[in-house]
């Protein structure tokens, strides 16, 4: 699963770090994401190609955003990993590996992977994000894991409709949600076990998935080998990883990571005053829409003349209807060339050709949804620093 | 003989039945290198917040203009929110230390 090349490279940096200062010896392989202290290691894990590390242990990698240049779908080695809780699974035995659906249900659950895998498998392509994906753009700054834009990506899943496994269990009548609990846990025991939910309607409707494939393979281990759920249009914070615990409960889940964490302000656009607090809050749910230049870096020096710009653009799960760029700083927009459509969860290419004349030039993209809905010129602002969707500014020097 | 023949069979069975799953995955990550930089308190801050993440998650966070109040914050919430069995006694020379090294 990992080659020796990167343990040597490993113990290599470990060594170095032993006898220079830590910043020194990452300063081999590091990047500079665009805000402040925005210094990273590229490090590599078993299964990723070189990945910004944002944290080890728990690990959470950042995907480099060049890679999403590539193509719609997000390579499964270049996939953005988030943990909350640092005791991981890393010796799960998938053999053993036992899925448990129980709470108010006629008939409780035990299932193995290969039950499982025996059920009819669906795909869906669809976009995964950090709630917090961007977090570091975010002005006034605010705490958390300081990700710039490449805590997301696009796969396609494999895997059971959540709704055929509830069938199976039977559903009792007064059931209000469903709750998710993975393998991953806790080092201490009062810090509270990362467990989401959903509404019954929600996790019956067909879509939200138990997935063992990604892109044609098993998941990799850090993005939740060997099951992890997957809800189209909803921030990550759902996607529970290793997932081994299904409940499904007669009432409103009011666990932490539900009542008090993964909480948007209850306002217009679910933003707030910078700096300022909301009166009340509700769990964060759909992405907002978004859409992104991938060919041309900020700061990126180009010819003078003819050039195609290329982009990526995703929604909640409405679908995108136009996409459309400006080379102006905004002043003038024109409607870019939709790629295929893999379905209104995933990721949306998009491309224009456009001729740029020497000097100084703000390139901005701006995705509208099938809802009507579109991207602010503006940051919004949410103290957790969530949601994040302005249109975004490539600055570039034409010669 | 004949008992080798057999375990041979047995083998490639098991290998044929098991061919989909391998044994316990055993995912090893890289070394740990980040450390937490040098400053007063350091024991205390090492013998505290490591038993739960990496250093990196406090070298990582954003330059704060009140860093004494946000530092504060931080370790509040690791008490009270995460449990983090940190002593009254610390909890000043935590902050002190964050404050005046981050």
């Amino acid at each position: 699963m990992f080659d020796r090349r990167d343990l040597l490279k490993g113990a290599g940096l470990a060594a170095l770090a032993a006898t220079l200062n830590s910043t020194k010896a990452l300063a081999l392989d590091t990047v500079t994401l665009p805000f402040a202290n925005g210094e990273r290691p590229l490090v590599k894990y078993p299964q990723k190609r070189p990945m910004i590390g944002l944290t080890s242990r728990p690990p959470q990698l950042e995907t480099p955003f060049a890679v999403f240049n590539d193509g719609p779908i997000t390579p499964n080695n270049a996939f953005f990993v988030r943990y909350h809780l640092s005791d991981l699974p890393y010796n799960l035995d998938p053999d053993k590996f036992t899925l448990e659906v129980k709470g108010k249900v006629d008939k409780p659950l035990k299932l193995s992977l290969k039950d499982i895998r025996k059920m009819k498998a669906t795909e869906i392509v669809a976009v995964n994000q950090c709630s917090g994906n961007s977090r570091g753009f975010f002005e006034p700054r605010v705490a958390g894991g300081q990700l710039a834009n490449g805590a997301m990506g696009c796969a396609r899943w494999r895997g059971v409709p959540l709704k055929a496994v509830l069938e199976l269990a039977g559903v009792q009548t007064g059931a209000k949600q469903v709750t998710f609990n993975g393998m991953d846990g806790p080092v201490n025991d009062k810090t509270p076990d990362f467990i989401k939910a959903l509404d019954i309607d929600h996790a019956t409707d067909g879509e939200v998935m138990l997935a063992y494939g990604m892109n044609g393979e098993d998941l990799p281990f850090l993005n939740g080998f060997p099951l992890r759920l997957i809800v189209p249009g909803y921030y990550g914070t759902y996607w529970v990883k290793h997932l081994n615990e299904i409940t499904v409960i007669d009432n409103v889940y009011d666990g932490f990571w539900m009542k008090s964490a993964y909480r948007i302000p209850d306002t217009p656009n679910n933003a707030v005053e910078p700096g300022t607090a909301p009166k009340a809050t509700i769990p964060i749910n759909r992405f907002t829409i978004r859409s992104f230049i991938t060919s041309v870096p900020d700061g990126a020096k180009l010819k003078a003349g003819a050039t195609t710009l290329r982009g990526i653009a995703f929604d909640g799960g409405k679908g995108i209807k136009e996409v459309q760029v400006s080379t102006d700083g905004g002043q003038t927009w024109v409607s870019a060339k939709l790629g295929r459509d893999l379905g209104k969860y995933a990721f949306r290419e998009w491309k224009l050709p456009v001729k740029l004349a020497a000097g100084s030039h703000e390139l901005k993209v701006r995705a509208t949804g099938n809802g009507g809905e579109t991207q602010p010129d503006t940051p919004r602002w949410n103290p957790a620093g969530y949601l994040r969707n302005v249109v975004e500014t490539v600055r570039v020097t034409v010669a | 003989m004949q008992r080798t023949v057999l375990l041979a069979i047995a083998l490639t069975l098991a290998a044929a039945v098991g061919s989909t799953f391998a044994a316990p995955v055993n995912y090893k990550t890289p070394d740990e290198i980040a450390a937490f930089k040098p400053g007063p308190n350091l024991e205390v801050v090492q013998g505290n917040c490591s038993a739960c993440h990496s250093s990196d998650y406090i070298a990582t966070q954003p330059p704060m203009k009140d860093k004494k109040g946000f530092w504060q914050a931080e370790v509040t919430k690791m008490i009270k929110v995460y449990g983090a069995p940190i002593d009254d006694a610390d909890v000043g020379k935590i902050v002190d230390y964050l404050a005046a090294t981050y």
